[in-house]
């Protein structure tokens, strides 16, 4: 086949039927009540257990049910780093799934198209197209009273066939995931899976593919498959997160029902609160009893949130705070990627309050950046703020089981009884409250307060402390910074051009500056990704000055001044005038080659 | 919950009994003739009375005079942002089952910018205390109407007399679920103490709303309920159950339709026990839940737990 992603060239037939391909783009397009999330989710389970690797893509409706919904895989041998520009395979099941979805296949791709619904453009001859009667094969294979229940399965079965996946793998995945609904749907599940897979869909395409057999991944345990929402949700149990609260918002929701119930488990306590003020008090009551405490939410929400998490900096409180971005202002657009919330949540308090902010870099980083928050928030007694996004939180990638009994973290409230010359604000080291339980040996029992206070927590009008306060709470931030190892550029040390990204950007920059070093006119060029976004780690200002150019490349608006949100901070932080701004807010993650096209047209225009 | 923490080694110091000198701690900055003394002071005599081991207290608020409670308590406790001083010391309680939580707050705290929290703590019924001292002004921010002020107060944001409707303390309590609701007033020691110490010894949330008067922006607002000054203290007088034929005119303070119409009572009102039931606390729903979960774990450690959720994702 002719890939469009170039790291798909270059496939050579096995044998007469089947032909060889690195990975592929599939993405399935229908309505949201078709299950073809749960299709993208048995082919990325797959991958995950065989040697191929995977990263999805999907968008689901904001509306309640129904409506257009969308799963992109790509899977593969080798490193997979986006779900691909554009789509090898598409699989329409309607024929507003045709109409919408055609462009995102590539020429020389191919449609797979239910016949009963859908009628192609008899003139567009771009594509390889494939009509297949979707609906009234699984009626007829499944019978029953299901209807056309069940046609995700049964192009998966299509799917298996045209990729030779791995059989006896997917049988045992469905019975695993239908099984426990009952035997008949588990039944009606293999029937439609097995008349899709006996379609001979092969004289339709002229041949089969298979995967080239990837380098055996140098891992110790295995591999799992999931969502970064999930991700995020089990590190944070294992940095010893036990207690939170939160208020329901897309897409943050997803972590508060799993941690309502997981909580529990583990002895501890997750509250739905009425609103997004009460969920971070909850979470802070939390905290000042002497735990480990989470509270997160959506844009909206973390601004609802900004008076409380000023006086937890203030009273300097541990406290680990989500916020999986969505596009904004306002209501904005609810279900889209965007990384617009870095300034807000950066600065989004009144007074000076320095903030601790993280980002996770794809879905596997998720439960890393929650254990790196856990660690942070309570060796500096700080609210943690962790970045993640709407991209992220939603697609399933593939990752090596994290080492579980060498990061599980267990955290209880310290109730040792406290010197006599306890201070729970000394200016000379970083605050260590004492919770309620805690004896007091100086018979004095201390208050913690969001009003400017002495070193024993009494509230004081000095200016002069006010002014030694602020310093020590500026400095202990400083210090964490100055412990943070300097970041890795992946690439070329020094050169043409840097590209420096946070958060979902990871993939699709890192292909592009793979790319841009390459091919016939390769290029000088590094990658950065930041997880630290503030305090910013040290030594960024001097990598900056090894590049003629440094682009800041973010899903975000480029703003009065055109510059992204990372890059003004950038710019602000080192006044090197070398960094420029890549910026898009189309609701979309990057492609890989707007990533290249926006570089270049960077690095021509100046 | 967990109630597992750090062993606490055996402590030095001696577990003086609680006075009002273990207790007393900054000095109160409020003016001079304010009722918020009196209430400070109840509050003394009613932690003297429980003797709860001092580490065990917490004295808790949000913005406002009577917020600035905490700084006189020598317990454990805190100073939060205005009206969200609830959910923040509820879960305190449902974080920490062994500490005895007590929250105070002002009218404006309570009823207007913490509103919604209080018909949440309510409903909920999480145990703990929370003590209105409504003054019925802004008084921190220098005589602003406050959400009982009534109609026709003047005030610098109403100089020609407010013209909204007043909150009812009483039936907003009641209608929102509280499992004890109280009403007392600051200058009735003896009244208070005992609303204040019944409070405390209720599972559940529990509410007094103390009248408490402002010298310096209201004076005189709860004269009607000053005897000395010419008004009124009436009391409630609660069911005895003891069969007799005048027992069936006092209040039974587990009905709630009762409660509610002695709350429309013309100005003054009455004063005492309004409304008093046992209901499961948010407490002891939620460790019932952690006990059923710990069960059907097996009381498997939090690895193994850890474990099965990353080997479900294989």
């Amino acid at each position: 086949m002719v890939s469009p992603n170039p790291s798909l060239a270059g496939g050579t037939s096995a044998d007469s039927t089947h032909q060889l391909l690195p990975d592929v783009v599939i993405r399935l397009a229908g309505n949201s009540q078709d299950g073809i999330q749960s299709i993208g989710g048995f082919l990325a389970r797959l991958a995950g257990r065989s040697e191929q690797e995977v990263m999805t893509f999907m968008t689901i409706p904001s509306t309640i049910s129904g409506g257009p919904s969308i799963f992109q895989v790509r899977m593969g041998s080798g490193e997979i780093l986006t779900s691909g520009d554009s789509a090898d395979f598409l699989v329409a099941f309607y024929q507003h799934s045709y109409d919408a979805h055609i462009n995102a296949l590539r020429p020389g791709g191919v449609l797979i198209y239910d016949s009963d619904h859908v009628k192609p453009n008899p003139d567009d001859k771009r594509f390889t197209n494939v009509g297949i009667a979707i609906t009234s094969g699984t009626i007829e294979a499944a019978g029953g009273t299901g209807k056309d229940k069940g046609k995700n399965i049964f192009v998966l079965g299509l799917i298996a066939r045209i990729f030779d996946l791995n059989l006896d793998k997917l049988r045992q995945l469905i019975q695993e995931r239908i099984g426990s609904k009952g035997d008949d749907a588990a039944r009606a599940a293999l029937l439609a899976f097995d008349a899709g897979y006996a379609h001979p869909v092969e004289n339709l395409l002229g041949h089969l593919y298979r995967f080239t057999t990837g380098t055996p991944q140098q891992q110790v345990r295995p591999t799992v498959t999931t969502d970064g929402n999930t991700a995020l949700t089990y590190g944070l149990i294992a940095a010893g997160v036990r207690y939170g609260a939160a208020y329901p918002i897309t897409p943050w929701s997803s972590i508060m029902e799993v941690l309502r119930t997981e909580f529990t488990r583990y002895g501890g306590l997750f509250i739905q609160a009425e609103d997004e003020i009460a969920a971070i008090s909850h979470a802070l009551g939390f905290a000042y009893s002497g735990h480990l405490a989470v509270t997160g939410s959506s844009g909206p929400g973390l601004s609802l949130k900004m008076e409380a998490l000023g006086w937890a900096g203030m009273a300097e409180l541990p406290l680990i705070v989500i916020n999986v971005q969505r596009g904004g202002p306002s209501t904005g657009m609810p279900t889209s990627v965007e990384q617009s919330d870095l300034l807000q949540a950066l600065y989004g308090s009144h007074g000076d309050n320095p903030r601790v902010v993280l980002s996770p870099k794809n879905v596997e980083d998720c439960f890393y950046i929650a254990l790196e928050a856990g660690r942070i928030a309570l060796e500096y007694r700080t609210p943690v703020i962790i970045l993640s996004d709407q991209a992220i939180a939603t697609r399933i990638e593939a990752f090596e089981e994290p080492d579980l009994a060498k990061h599980l973290v267990q955290v209880k409230p310290d109730l040792t009884p406290r010197p006599a010359d306890f201070k729970p604000y000394p200016l000379d080291g970083i605050s260590r409250h004492a919770p309620p339980g805690t004896k007091m040996l100086s018979g004095k029992y201390p208050t913690v307060t969001g009003l400017e206070h002495d070193e024993l927590g009494h509230p004081t009008g000095s200016p002069v402390l006010h002014a030694k306060m602020n310093a020590k709470r500026r400095e202990k931030i400083k210090q964490l910074a100055a412990s943070l190892p300097v970041p890795e550029v992946y690439g070329d040390e020094s050169g043409e051009v840097l590209v420096v990204g946070w958060g979902c950007t990871y993939g699709p920059i890192r292909e592009g500056v793979m790319r841009l070093r390459s091919g016939d006119a390769p290029l000088q060029a590094g990658h950065m990704h930041l997880r630290h976004l503030s305090p910013l780690p040290p030594g960024i200002g001097e990598i900056f000055k090894r590049y003629k150019h440094v682009v800041a490349a973010e899903i975000n608006d480029e703003g009065l001044y055109g510059y992204g949100q990372l890059a003004s901070l950038l710019r602000a932080t080192y006044a090197n005038p070398a960094i420029r701004s890549l910026c898009k807010t189309d609701g979309l993650v990057y492609k890989v080659s707007e990533i290249i096209a926006g570089v270049k047209k960077i690095i021509a225009a100046v | 919950m967990s109630t597992e923490t750090s062993t606490a080694p055996a402590s030095p110091a001696v577990n003086l009994p609680l006075s009002k000198k273990t207790l007393t701690s900054d000095h109160p900055t409020w003016c001079p003739g304010c009722g918020d003394f009196a209430i400070l002071n109840v509050y003394y005599r009613v932690l003297e009375k429980l003797q709860y081991p001092q580490e065990s207290i917490v004295t808790f608020a949000g913005i406002g005079c009577s917020s600035r409670m905490p700084y006189f308590v020598n317990s454990h406790g805190g100073h939060y942002i205005h009206g969200r001083s609830l959910p923040f010391a509820a879960a305190i309680s449902l974080g920490r089952p062994d500490v005895h939580v007590f929250n105070f707050g002002g009218d404006g705290d309570g009823f207007s910018i913490g509103g919604n929290h209080l018909t949440h703590a309510a409903r909920k019924n999480t145990n703990m205390t929370y003590v209105i001292m409504d003054n019925s002004v802004y008084g921190l921010t220098k005589k602003q109407t406050s959400p009982t002020s009534p109609i026709g107060f003047k005030s610098k944001t109403d100089p020609t007399g407010a013209m909204d409707r007043p909150i009812n303390p009483m039936r907003t309590l009641l209608n929102s679920g509280a499992t004890f609701v109280a009403r007392s007033h600051a200058a009735q020691i003896g009244h208070m103490t005992e609303m204040m110490e019944r409070a405390a010894r209720h599972n559940g949330f529990s509410v007094v709303e103390i009248l408490s008067e402002c010298v310096e922006f209201y004076d005189g607002a709860f004269d009607a309920a000053v005897p000395r000054k010419g008004g009124a203290f009436q009391t409630i007088e609660l069911r005895k159950n003891d069969g007799t034929s005048e027992d069936t005119l006092r209040h039974d303070p587990t009905d709630e339709v009762a409660a509610f119409k002695l709350a429309g009572l013309e100005w003054p009102g009455k004063f005492g026990v309004f409304f008093e039931v046992k209901r499961p606390t948010k407490n002891e729903l939620e460790a019932g839940l952690v006990a059923r979960a710990r069960e059907k774990t097996k009381n498997a450690s939090d690895l193994d737990l850890l474990k099965g959720a990353f080997a479900r994702m294989r």
